[in-house]
């Protein structure tokens, strides 16, 4: 086991370098626009554009740029100062972290519990009414595009602007350490948003995974030993129908570290993931770049954290 | 035959699904006796019914879309007519049942000791280390080696009789009355197949247990069972003691399967003579013996009647559901058997 | 009954890589197949008999290229083909042809019957034109005891049985020379089997196939064929006809094998019955010596679990590979 995870480790890293080259590619060698002229604001003279080029090393080969690149943010941690405005990279992305976490945490927890209920009776009573609903809506949660959910949530809760205002609405996000009561009041229709899909997709999951166990020799073998019913369906059927959904679960929260963009930007909540939307919309390439290495290193990660539980789950699965 | 009362009656079981096709009759009106200490073989293809007989017995039939009806009399209660709590209370506890495929049919996640203990705590009250003690002390029993070892290992770290061996262990761990193996053997080398059949054999004797064996295995039955039941189409269309399905077997179907089959203790150069046709599909089987499509003596009559079983003459141990006269039984199967056979 | 050798194995070898993959220095290998020699001979049905990771189902294969040997050789016909590739294999593919086990997962469920036994002409270039093809493969429906006007049906439309007269079908499409057929009866129910053996028995007789013939049912095995070899741990422990292998085995595992086959006559019950002990030694660690030793009720240590004994002739016949043979 210690090998497989030193080997993966390894590929992490190339795989990553991988990523901040290609991002690099992108942004740096097609730029939509001249890092420099943006940088320099509206009017800026043609000796302005060329100093700020020089200072930035813009005129240096690619290769050379890139390796600068690397070296600071492998040797330093430096992620370079946003062009917009000038604040470390890092540091941004640092301040940001805590509520993106907290996104991440609140929508998980909520997610979790509303889905595997209804995933096991939805399972165990197919084609009852409830899992007919239920498997309905999950279908209409996944569909429905989560900004579009997210406003439509504002427009219907919000208490600001909302019809029956009873959440708290957009740029209502204080810290945890700030005012505990209100991180939370701001949270919850955002954490219920994002929770929505996920939710929906986790319950439908489990459903399938378990529908397929409980069909399993195994299964009967557990009723053939004159288990309770209850015992036959937790500790033996969705014991067996939870190692996909670990899997995925991993993922999912790499991911969602990395900033759930469009969740954030609806609820202006001040996470890693708004700050890539204003990157993107104003083009401020380092910070793109950070973002981006960012959240490709949760997510690698996370894959690598999925794999070694799953070996932890699933005894048949052995490393070496 | 004794006058004790038998462990097991089942009297007129069937087990109808109803299906979006139409009603397909897995089981359709068995019955049979067992007494305490013997062995029934049931010998049948695929969908004759005869592991979805056994899995009524156990109350392990998927309840949605079944019909069960019938009796099935076990230490003096109908099983059928149960509530699932007190089912559950016979089911690993005084009727056991062991599967196929043991690999399939053990928790790939959990530890074999585990597994174990787990079916003595279902019925007994008992602690853990008890529980563990009593699976490390069938698993010895069962003769797996380094049995201490293995109860913290998984199943797909033992080879196929080893599995078995753990099944069988599993099975016993509440000394049942009755034993239900379905095709325990088939998913087996034939070497290992062996050893299985020694050790149930030996530990029926030891703990007195009925066994039913299930199985499409002629040879098996005519050297583990006391009794044989034939099934087809979901009913049993012969019953007699061992030694007489052998010699003087009653059924067209019976006589068909002894012909089709290649014998070690027959000479090499024999035809096989195969059963012409397939087995009947249990969904709309035709009116009549179910057997009649593929039965070389049938006649127009036969595809209309119902055969019932009934006693061959002069051996009331014996039974047969077949619409031909007995005395022509008699002679079609002395024709049968000129070409010596045992 | 005899004939030249159609087949010649020599010193037949194929090593896995243990545990999946790529395999790393002292992850183990399996050893399928550690050696095996043996000559089919035209017209003739030989059988393998043997347990779970005997290697004969590896044997066959390599018979017929469908995988490379690690080193040996094969030849058929008198041409060594244990190199061919390419358009030579190819057209070897017309005179070997193999019937598999699983009459459900291996006709393919979205193609019709018609569709599938026109492959094999359409691969090899016969039968060209659409009604040549009908007529070629409704012939051979009718061969194999199937109803031609079911051409347009699929696979899920058959029985069983059927499925396998299918199979049976595609490998005789090209009028091979050899066929060999791998437990072609053991997923079936045990009054179709009989259909499915007279068939290839029949079929034998009117095209005069070789056949090799893989099953673990004794009992069918001794009722097909002419000639025998008896595998164990990827070795051939004996080879005789099959008269000689039943009535007097020479090698104490066959003779194990033949005891444990259940006989469907109970005066049978009381018959002293040899269980072998133990469990069978894993492939990727074969046993010194000769690999029955551990659990060889007549093994004599020093001898038995040092030296390997080879296949060698047996004076009444047959070849057996024991230090001990019974019956000597």
């Amino acid at each position: 086991m210690a090998r497989y995870i030193l080997r993966r480790i390894g590929w992490t890293v190339v795989l990553l370098a991988l990523v901040s080259a290609v991002t690099f590619v992108i942004f740096y060698a097609l730029p939509s626009a001249d890092p420099a002229v943006l940088r320099a604001g509206r009017q800026a003279s043609p000796e302005l554009v060329a100093q700020i080029r020089a200072r930035l090393g813009l005129d240096d080969p690619l290769v050379v740029q890139y390796w600068t690149y690397m070296k600071d943010v492998v040797l330093h941690f430096d992620f370079g100062f946003s062009y917009q405005s000038g604040e470390s990279v890092r540091a941004a992305i640092v301040s940001r972290l805590p509520a993106t976490i907290s996104m991440t945490v609140g929508a998980l927890v909520i997610w979790l519990a509303t889905a595997l209920p209804i995933g096991v009776i939805s399972a165990i009573r197919r084609r009852s009414l409830l899992d007919r609903v239920t498997m309905t809506g999950a279908l209409l949660a996944i569909s429905a595009p989560v900004y579009w959910l997210a406003l439509v949530a504002l427009y219907l809760f919000a208490s600001d602007i909302g019809v029956i205002p009873i959440f708290d609405g957009a740029n209502t996000y204080v810290g945890i350490t700030q005012d505990p009561v209100q991180w939370f009041a701001s949270l919850l229709l955002p954490w219920l948003v994002l929770a929505a899909g996920f939710s929906a997709f986790y319950a439908r999951l489990l459903r399938a995974n378990l529908v397929e166990v409980m069909g399993e020799d195994y299964i009967r073998t557990a009723r053939a030993k004159g288990l309770p019913e209850r015992r036959v369906v937790w500790r033996h059927g969705v014991r067996a129908a939870i190692t996909p959904i670990v899997t995925v679960l991993g993922l999912d929260i790499g991911v969602l570290l990395g900033g759930s963009i469009l969740t954030e930007s609806v609820f202006n909540i001040p996470g890693v993931g708004r700050y890539a939307y204003d990157a993107i919309r104003t083009a401020d390439l380092p910070a793109i770049q950070g973002t981006v290495l960012f959240a490709a290193f949760f997510i690698v990660v996370a894959n690598l954290v999925v794999d070694i539980a799953y070996a932890f789950l699933d005894p048949r699965v052995r490393y070496g | 035959m004794t006058a004790a009362a038998p462990l097991l009656r089942v009297e007129d079981l069937r087990v109808h699904f109803d299906t979006d096709d139409g009603t397909v009759r897995a089981v359709d009106g068995i019955s049979y006796e067992l007494q305490r200490g013997r062995v029934l073989g049931i010998v049948g293809e695929s969908g004759s019914g005869k592991s979805v007989s056994s899995l009524a017995i156990m109350g392990l039939v998927d309840g949605e879309r079944a019909r069960i009806s019938g009796r099935v009399e076990f230490g003096g209660r109908d099983l059928l007519a149960l509530d699932p709590e007190a089912m559950r209370a016979v089911r690993g506890n005084e009727i056991a049942m062991i599967f196929q495929d043991p690999l399939s049919s053990l928790h790939p996640f959990h530890r074999v000791g585990d597994q174990l203990a787990e079916a003595v705590r279902a019925h007994r009250d008992v602690s853990r280390a008890q529980a563990r003690a009593r699976a490390l002390e069938l698993l010895e029993l069962v003769g797996i080696p380094d049995a201490r070892r293995r109860m913290d290992g998984y199943a797909h770290e033992l080879s196929g009789g080893m599995r078995q061996r753990v099944m069988i262990a599993m099975a016993l761990v509440n000394e049942p009355a009755l034993l239900i193996a379905d095709e325990p053997t088939t998913a087996l080398d034939v070497t290992v197949q062996a050893q299985i059949l020694d050790l149930v054999g030996r530990l029926k004797d030891e703990l007195g247990m009925a066994v039913v064996i299930i199985t499409h295995d002629l040879g098996i039955v005519a050297e583990t069972a006391d009794e044989i039941a034939v099934m087809y189409a979901g009913r049993i269309v012969e019953r007699a003691p061992v030694a007489r399905i052998f010699s003087a077997p009653e059924h067209p179907y019976t006589w068909g399967l002894l012909a089709s089959i290649p014998r070690l203790d027959a000479p090499r150069g024999e035809e096989l003579v195969p059963i012409p046709g397939t087995p009947p599909s249990l969904l709309g089987l035709p009116r009549g013996c179910a057997f009649a499509p593929r039965c070389p003596y049938a006649q127009p009559r036969h595809h209309e009647v119902d055969p019932r079983a009934e006693p061959v003459p002069g051996d009331p141990a014996h039974v047969v559901a077949c619409l031909l006269e007995p005395a022509q039984r008699r002679r079609l199967w002395a024709a049968l058997r000129t070409p010596e056979r045992a | 009954m005899t004939g030249d050798a159609l087949v010649e194995v020599r010193d037949l070898v194929k090593h896995f890589p243990a545990g999946g993959g790529a395999a790393r220095r002292g992850a183990g290998v399996v050893h399928a197949v550690d050696g095996v020699s043996f000559d089919v001979r035209a017209g003739e049905t030989l059988g393998i008999v043997g347990e779970s990771g005997c290697g004969k189902t590896t044997t066959a294969r390599l018979m017929l290229r469908l995988v490379d040997p690690t080193a040996g050789s094969i030849a058929f016909a008198g041409e060594d083909i244990t190199h061919l590739s390419g358009g030579r294999l190819k057209a070897l593919r017309r005179d070997m042809q193999m019937v598999f086990q699983d009459p459900y997962s291996s006709l393919n469920p979205r193609q019709s019957i018609g569709a599938i036994l026109a492959e094999p002409f359409a691969i090899h270039g016969l039968a060209r034109g659409e009604g040549e093809r009908r007529r070629a493969v409704q012939e051979l429906m009718e061969q194999v005891g199937l109803n031609p006007e079911h051409y347009n049906r699929y696979p899920h439309e058959f029985s069983g049985g059927q499925r396998q007269r299918i199979g049976v079908a595609r490998a005789i499409a090209l009028r091979p020379r050899l066929v060999v057929a791998d437990e072609p009866v053991s997923a079936l129910d045990v009054s179709i089997q009989a259909q499915i053996l007279n068939l290839l028995r029949a079929l034998q007789r009117d095209l005069g196939l070789t056949i090799v013939f893989i099953a673990h049912d004794l009992a069918v095995v001794r009722h097909m064929c002419d000639r025998i070899a008896v595998m164990y741990l990827g070795k051939i422990v004996e080879l005789a006809t099959a008269d000689e292998l039943y009535a007097r085995p020479r090698h104490p595992y066959t003779a194990a094998l033949l005891s444990a086959v259940p006989v469907p006559d109970p005066a049978a019950k009381g018959r002293v019955r040899q269980i072998l002990g133990g469990d069978l030694p894993s492939p990727t660690d074969p046993p010194p010596g000769c690999r029955f030793h551990t659990r060889c009720p007549r093994a004599v240590p020093g001898h038995c679990d040092v030296v390997e004994p080879a296949l060698e002739a047996q004076a009444a016949g047959g070849a057996a590979a024991c230090h001990y043979p019974l019956g000597a």
